[in-house]
Order: C-alpha cells, then structure tokens, then sequence
C-alpha cells in the first residue's frame, strides 16, 4: 500500500501532466459521491423550476431538467450511485477473481483445470450480452447490479491474477515456505498475495472503467438503476427529449460519465508509465 | 483439397493444430449455451405463472407448464433446446407469438451491414494510427495519440452518439437523427441513415484497436532483428513493411478481431439510440418485455460470432507464424 503511495506522490512531483489531470477528475467525482448530497442546492426530486429544460443561470448552475428539476441537484446525487456502485462491483470482482485465482495457482490439479474452463467459458460471452441476460433473468435493484457486474467482471480479474500467483508460486521463496510446512492458506495469503497487490490494484482500476461504463450503459437503455433512483446513464435517458434543444440537462449528466473514466484512465495510465520507468 | 499438391504438406501439418483450436471453440461454445440457458431458462421460476398471473388456477397453470414443457427435467429441456438452436428452430417468440428464426431473419441483415460498414472504415484508420504512432514512439505524435485514444477508449457510446445527433442533426441538418430502414428504402436513403450509427461505432471500436495496434508493431520494433536490419542499411520504410508486418500481422489479427467483438456491446447501445432495427436493439427489447426465447437466441448468435471472430484470430496467426507453419 506504501509503495502505491509513494508511486502517487511521484506522479504528483514529476508524472505526464495527462495524470495529474486525471487523479484531480478522480479525486473530483469521489468527492461528489461522497459529499454530493449535502452540497446539493435543491431537494433531488424537487420541480424547483417553472420551465423545462432551463439554461444554466445563476440558480440553477447546471439548468433544469425535463421535469423542471434542479439538473446539478440530481448530478450531484447520480454520481454517488454511478461511483458507489462501480466501486463496490470492482472491489467485489477483484477480490473474489483474485481468491479463485490463488486457489487455482496454489492447489493446481484439477480445481485450477476446473476453475480455468469456467472462466474461460464465462469471458467468451460479451459483457453487455451477458449483462442483458443476467438483468433479464434477475431484475436490476441496487444490490443485484452489484452483484450482476461484479459477476461479469470475475473472470478477467481471475485471468491475470491467475497468471501473476502461477508465476510467484514457482519461485524459490514459495518452495522454500512450502518445505516449512507452511499450509495452502497462509502460502496463498502471506507469501503470493502481497507480491501482486500493485498489478492486481491497477486491474482493479480498470474495471471499474468497464464497470461504469456498462452500468451507466444500462441504465440508459432503462435496464439498470430504476427510479426513484437515479445514478448518472438514467439522467442522460430521461432527458433525451431535451437533445433537439441542446439543453444541458442532457449533456451534462454524458459529460460527467466522460470526465469520470476518462480521468481514471489517464491515471492508471500514468501510474502505470511510472512503474515502468523505475 | 487434394488438388493443391503443393501446400498440402504444409497444410498436412497445421491441420492437427487448427482442428485443436476448432474443437476447443465449440466446446467453449457448447458451454456458453449451458450458462446462458441455466441463467435465462432455469434461474428466473416459473414462466407458466407469470405469464399467467397471480388469478389463475392451479389447473391452468400447470396445463400450460405441461403445454411448454416445463413439467420434463431440466437436463432433457436443454437437450430439446440445444437441438432446436443446431437446427437453426430457437422456438417461438413469447410475445409476437411468431417464429424466434422469422424475426431474427429481417434483423440480421441490418446488423450485419452496420458491422460490415463500421469494420471497412474503422480497421483501416485504426491500423493508420496505431502504426503511425508505434513507428514514432515516445514521439510527439505518439504521446497526442495516446492520451486521444486513451480518452476515446473511456468516452461511453452515448455521449458519442448525442454529441454525433446534435452537431449532425440538430445543427447542422446533414443526417437524420432516427434511423428508418426498411425493405422497400433505397441505397441512398439507407447510407444517409446508417451514418450517425456508424460513425459513433467506428469513433468507438477505431481507439481500441488502434491502441491494440500499435503495442503489437512496438512490441516488434523493440527487437533486435529491427537494430539490425537498419545496422545493415535497410530503409525504414521498408524494415517496417518487410520486416516488421510480417511478424505483427498475428496479434494485429487478434487486436482487430477482438476490437470487432467490442462492436457487439456498442452496437447495443448505438442500435437502441438511433432506433436502428437490427438484432442488437432487438435483444434489448426481449429483455424489457422478457421474451426468453427471442433473448436466447440473440445471445447465442453474439457469443457465436465472438467465438468466431477470436477462432479466426488464431487460425491467421497461426497461418501467419512460419515457426507453426513449419511443424
């Protein structure tokens, strides 16, 4: 984690100016999700304006929506959706793609064969496709999103962790702890995990990107988050009608999507170039 | 094939391989179907009660149950469906109570045109840039490039194509916004309204294979046959043609082919934007009126045409690798 840190404080010396921009956009929506509602000027489901689709004026930063809605109000609460979700889905995907992963890589045999056909299987259907499956079969409340993107995610997760922990069980240190009579646990967890945090974060990273984007993707299509939510692709859905007028209750919630994982992958970008430079 | 005498030596020792990697695509295929029929066809409880309702009878309900099978174990109700799929019969649609194939037939086409255009214009430009830019690596150019297709790759579908409506549509009137085809539409009216949807899709598939692109050519230029070459005299120009291509041509294949299966999730989105009627748009719809036959069978054709574009992948690059060739 220190080291991670220290990569961190590196970019913000001496990295490509595309990262710094980045982490700022990353560190700029967490914020959001995180003190969004409290900063919110209007109530989220109040008609506050008289017109529809109002221009940006001195109350309403951002205009109004298509309901006459304070479109900055409901920004600032679709970003804490858009953001918490996905990064609960990234977290839960890479945690639960990394523990098969060192499963496999650690017991080898017939499990790391089994684990290794599923995820095959399971990453030769497109995440989209599998997605409006899963929705169709399950329905899209809150935790089931999590849960269906989290799902779709675990395979690749697995396929590098996979990779680095096969790589890392071959090497001396593990032999030699294997030799102490170390148990499958405690190899796993104390000898190979610590040795590909950094990667494993960085993938993370990633897919989250996907994740944000697949959700948003849904719930533009009316297949994700339902009202009385509201994460950010159901803001761009519900003001398409105001397209023709250019209003910014339709690009703005499309913007700030764009602003979001474009700035994450500038950083992971970035932070990846410094750990090559090193 | 027994009339080609001469390559058939060649052929005869790269049949095993390729036989491999077909066998293992249709098992993985094979597979898929099990995942995708246990998700949509076991999971979601019992289709007879909710199509009809909280009000119907005990009776009524399993006389439907009995009518569409759902009384027989699972395992024979994946067999009868995988038949129907290999015979080109995916059952009927639950909700326009016509044959899944019928409706799939006037779709397919649309979808396959769209791809067909995204892929002429979008492999081209995206081999232009992700060369261009491994060729000057590290460069000015290269470093512009890469924060731009870093950037396109994270930009999602939508905003490209609302972006794509109102410059195109809204201001300047060029295109139309909603795509109308249909059967008796002419080659005009058909290339005017497919514009908005291609471009969003090449906009979005160009950035990934272009990035793909260029870590396959610098991946090559960093060895030492390039150093040497150019020690020789060879000019640049032509150690990248002659030399370097030849060796890239495999995970080029590979970049394309996967950027192409990326099309897939686009086009799902871009199909339902610009109202375009092809299969993507389709499937959305049998998830929103959750038709499951109808939904099956598109997902089965998506993960069939990802299948074939990787298979095909490994089959050029196996072609192409004189090392495999050789064996």
């Amino acid at each position: 984690m220190s080291r991670w840190g220290g990569t961190l404080r590196a970019l913000l010396r001496s990295g490509p100016l595309s990262g710094r921009i980045g982490l700022a956009l990353v560190l700029f929506w967490f914020a959001a999700a995180v003190a969004g509602p409290w900063l919110a000027p209007h109530p989220v489901g109040a008609f506050v304006d008289r017109d529809v689709f109002g221009p940006m004026s001195a109350r309403f930063w951002l205009g109004s929506d298509y309901l006459g809605r304070d479109v900055l109000s409901r920004l600032l609460w679709g970003a804490r959706y858009t953001v918490l979700l996905a990064l609960g889905a990234a977290l839960l995907a890479g945690s639960c793609g990394t523990a098969l992963a060192l499963t496999a890589a650690v017991r080898g045999g017939w499990i790391d064969e089994a684990l290794a056909r599923a995820m095959d299987t399971l990453i030769s259907i497109p995440s989209k496709i599998f997605a409006l499956v899963l929705v169709a079969a399950f329905g899209s409340s809150l935790p089931l999103l999590l849960l269906i993107s989290s799902v779709i995610y675990i395979p690749g997760n697995f396929r590098i962790a996979r990779a680095l922990a096969t790589n890392l069980v071959g090497m001396d240190f593990v032999a030699v702890a294997r030799a102490r009579g170390e148990g499958a646990v405690h190899i796993a967890l104390r000898e190979v995990l610590p040795n590909m945090v950094q990667p494993l974060l960085a993938d993370m990273g990633l897919r989250f990107v996907f994740i944000v984007l697949l959700l948003s993707g849904l719930s533009f299509l009316g297949l994700g988050v339902q009202p009385p939510y509201a994460d950010l692709g159901s803001l761009v859905r519900e003001n398409i009608s105001g397209l023709t007028e250019g209003a910014p209750a339709i690009i703005m919630p499309a913007l700030a999507i764009a602003t979001l994982t474009v700035g994450a992958n500038l950083l992971i970008d970035a932070l990846g170039a410094g750990k090559g430079r090193r | 094939m027994s009339a080609a005498s001469a390559p058939r030596t060649m052929l005869s020792g790269l049949l095993p391989l390729l036989g491999k990697r077909v066998a293992s695509a249709l098992l993985t295929l094979l597979l898929v179907s099990a995942v995708i029929f246990t998700v949509s066809g076991l999971l979601p409880g019992d289709a007879a009660q909710e199509t009809l309702g909280q009000s119907a009878t005990p009776e009524q309900v399993a006389a439907l149950r009995h009518e569409i099978g759902l009384d027989r174990p699972a395992l024979a109700r994946y067999a009868d469906w995988l038949a129907g799929m290999v015979r080109g019969d995916p059952g009927t649609s639950m909700v326009a109570n016509m044959p899944v194939r019928e409706i799939i037939a006037q779709r397919l086409p649309n979808s396959l045109m769209l791809a067909g255009f995204t892929a002429l214009i979008s492999v081209p430009l995206a081999l232009a840039i992700g060369i261009a830019s491994a060729v000057n690596r590290g460069g000015k150019l290269d470093r512009a490039l890469n924060i731009m297709t870093l950037s396109m790759v994270a930009v999602p579908e939508f905003l490209v194509a609302t972006l794509g409506v109102l410059v195109f549509s809204v201001k300047l009137l060029w295109l139309p916004s909603i795509a109308l085809v249909s059967d008796t539409s002419t080659w005009g009216e058909l290339i005017r309204s497919s514009t908005l949807p291609v471009l969003t899709l090449t906009v979005v598939v160009t950035a990934q294979m272009a990035r793909m692109t260029r870590a396959a050519v610098a991946d090559q230029l960093d060895r030492p046959y390039v150093e040497m070459a150019q020690l020789k005299g060879v000019r640049f120009s032509r150690v990248v043609l002659a030399h370097v291509m030849p060796n890239a041509l495999g995970p080029i294949v590979n970049a394309v082919a996967l950027s192409l299966s990326y099309l897939m999730g686009g086009a799902i989105i871009v199909e339902t934007i610009f109202s375009f009627p092809g299969l993507a748009s389709l499937m959305v719809n049998a998830v929103t009126s959750r038709d499951m036959p109808l939904l099956q069978a598109c997902a089965m054709i998506f993960c069939t045409a990802y299948l074939l574009l990787v298979l095909t992948a490994d089959v050029v690059a196996i072609m192409a690798n004189p090392r495999l060739r050789a064996q």
